[in-house]
């Protein structure tokens, strides 16, 4: 195989043609896909550049190097996971688009042009509010609706980058842009949405959690890590995005603290490691670029994994809710062990994957002298472990027993779940391996005994703040509520303000109404007095003249119910 | 599916409070470590014994008060955009 085949198409083709399979050779045939796509990316090379002219530009759909192989590979392996996890799925639209979304980010990923890159946007979009939709619930589909009005004002903006990129340079290539380049400002901020910046974020916390079991899963994967590859191709070592990310990555958990759907902490969670990463790129040294790219490889397994247990504790509990579970590891032992995977992981526990991918952006940070931000991201990895490294664990499979007897989660999604716990461990143990494929070299070394000893006090100490505030009440209890986020901002406020402006206009529309309807009475009396016996009415007219006068009354009318 | 009757390790107090004080025996042990140990770290103030157990402790303290002030502020009825 060549270059000739865009990856993107062997997987967005399969997307297309599974609905069209009978439900019992689905799963086995979209398993195929992502193991092809994986074939496909190791027999390309960096340097590898598929051109076509197309309306006269110079376009180049696929475009290989080690940024994008890194993004590939993860994302060919995700959407293998993700393929057993859904393996039980009957429903043919759920899993077919998954696919295609997967698709959809792996073009994105190796577009060497704007205008590829934006078609694969949208595309992604489209596909992922296929994957909400497939929930079926009036809010799903609401929040859809919310989530791809966003997505697609992200590539209006993406286009609107791109036109003013091309209008000054003469060309489309995707390349380094910076915040000073041609139309930069639109192309951060089309990034920076996907990235999920601090409020551009709320699609994220709104529509991912109200996906199916399954779907979440899918969602967890691919758009928010393709904004972190626009960001660190487009704009590496650009200041402000340290900024941005350390408020990223420390905002967020103190609503994960809050919040009782498990699946939305862990959509907050998943907002605060994508603040590490952008702050990755934002350094803009090989470590910290390299750190932005593995952290993302690792973020993509250990999230997917977290999702994983939540969907399977769904699926059998029928709830993520903090407040109606507890207990679950006595009926789900598998799932509870996978479960603590994930979280020691993404907690950056020695010998867990975000051990040796999160401290080289918390290094290239010390090394630059960013102490400040330094100190937030300490702080947001300490409440990492605190939010989603316990919470999400204590709160389904310990803390009070709820009562819930339910099954153990079914073979593939357990099947699914071991891969990836695997995945967390093995990069854990041997970090050169991810170190490998990595954009630049690395010579960074996780495993010094000052480094376990350093981020074992903070996690140990972590827990004991969890334990001791847990033991003496402080905690906050698990409560059905709903938080407030800048979603406010478009879901009451914006409504309510159009509603206030629509009121004076109310006033106005009913005013003229009485005006009409006065003028109206005027014209009958005046009429009934034309029609009295020799009256202008009562003498004999032509028809047509009748007609007209019928015209303009139901003129009038109409005129009228339109006000 | 396992029996209700069945007792787990965990069901006991007992066994709750041990893990705790294990828990707490772990991590006092992770600091003396630090007297043994001179741990070199890229930020010098870093290096202070018991810096990052220190440090944990606090973080963890604070934004679970800060969370739970802030639960006052936005915490609405779970239907609240239903409504």
């Amino acid at each position: 195989m060549s270059v000739e085949l865009p990856v993107a198409a062997i997987l967005i083709g399969a997307g297309l043609v599974a609905p069209l399979l009978p439900a019992r050779l689905r799963p086995a045939f979209l398993a195929l896909a992502p193991i092809a796509a994986l074939l496909q990316l190791v027999s390309l090379s960096a340097g590898d550049v598929l051109r076509v002219e197309l309306f006269g530009f110079a376009l180049e759909p696929v475009r290989v190097d080690r940024l994008s192989l890194a993004f590939g590979y993860v994302f060919a392996i995700a959407a293998f996971l993700n393929v057993i996890f859904a393996w039980h799925v009957r429903d043919g639209v759920e899993p077919s688009a998954a696919m295609v979304y997967a698709g959809a980010a792996m073009g994105a990923v190796f577009a060497g042009d704007l205008l590829t890159l934006f078609v694969y946007w949208e595309l992604t979009a489209v596909a992922a509010l296929l994957v909400i939709w497939a929930r079926g619930t009036e809010r799903a589909f609401r929040a859809g609706m919310r989530y791809v009005a966003i997505q697609l004002a992200s590539g209006m903006l993406l286009a609107g980058g791109a036109a003013v990129y091309y209008a000054a340079t003469g060309s489309l290539a995707f390349d380094t842009i910076g915040l000073n380049g041609p139309g930069g400002v639109l192309l951060l901020l089309a990034f920076g949405i996907k990235c999920a910046f601090p409020l551009l974020h709320n699609w994220l916390q709104d529509a991912y959690p109200e996906a199916t079991a399954t779907g979440t899963v899918v969602l967890s994967a691919f758009t928010t890590k393709l904004g972190i590859y626009a960001l660190a191709r487009g704009f590496p070592g650009t200041e402000l995005l340290i900024w941005v990310g350390t408020a990223m990555a420390a905002f967020p958990i103190f609503y994960a603290v809050i919040e009782n759907d498990l699946r939305r902490v862990l959509a907050y969670s998943m907002n605060n490691q994508l603040g590490f990463m952008v702050v990755g790129v934002g350094l803009g040294t090989e470590l910290g670029l390299n750190g932005a790219v593995a952290h993302a490889f690792a973020d993509i397994l250990f999230k997917g994994l977290l999702f994983m247990s939540m969907g399977a504790v769904l699926l059998r509990a029928g709830t993520v809710n903090g407040t109606d579970l507890g207990g679950l590891y006595k009926s789900m032992p598998w799932t509870t062990g996978f479960c603590i995977v994930g979280a020691a992981s993404i907690s950056a526990f020695p010998l867990f994957s975000g051990f040796a991918t999160k401290s080289m952006i918390m290094t290239s940070a010390a090394e630059q002298g960013y102490v400040v931000e330094w100190l937030v991201l300490l702080f947001a990895s300490a409440g990492v472990f605190h939010h989603a490294g316990i919470k999400i664990p204590y709160f389904a499979f310990f803390a009070h027993d709820a009562g819930i007897r339910c099954k153990e989660a079914p073979l593939n999604m357990l099947v699914a779940m071991a891969l990836g716990a695997a995945l967390c461990i093995g990069i854990g143990v041997f970090p050169a391996a991810l170190y490998g494929i990595l954009p630049f070299p690395v010579t960074y070394e996780p495993y010094t005994s000052a480094h376990v000893v350093a981020q074992l006090q903070l996690l140990v100490f972590s827990a004991l703040a969890f334990a001791v505030l847990m033991r003496t009440g402080i905690y906050p209890p698990e409560l059905r509520s709903v938080n407030l986020d800048f979603d406010w901002i478009y879901r009451r406020v914006g409504p309510a303000l159009v509603a206030a402006g629509a009121t004076p206009l109310t006033a106005l529309s009913l005013g003229v109404g009485r005006l009409v309807r006065s003028a109206a009475g005027w014209l009958m009396a005046a009429g009934n007095r034309a029609a009295a016996p020799g009256g202008l009415m009562a003498r004999t007219r032509p028809t047509g003249v009748m007609a007209l006068w019928m015209a303009a009354l139901l003129g009038a009318y109409l005129l009228v119910y339109y006000l | 599916m396992h029996g209700d009757d069945r007792k787990y390790w965990l069901d006991d107090p007992a066994n709750v409070t041990r893990l705790y004080r294990g828990v707490w025996i772990v991590g006092l042990l992770l600091v003396a470590l630090d007297f043994v140990l001179h741990r070199h770290d890229d930020l010098a103030f870093a290096e202070t014994w018991g810096f990052y157990a220190f440090y944990g402790f606090v973080a963890c303290v604070s934004l679970v008060l800060t969370a739970k002030g802030l639960r006052r502020l936005v915490r609405r009825p779970e239907d609240y955009y239903e409504r």
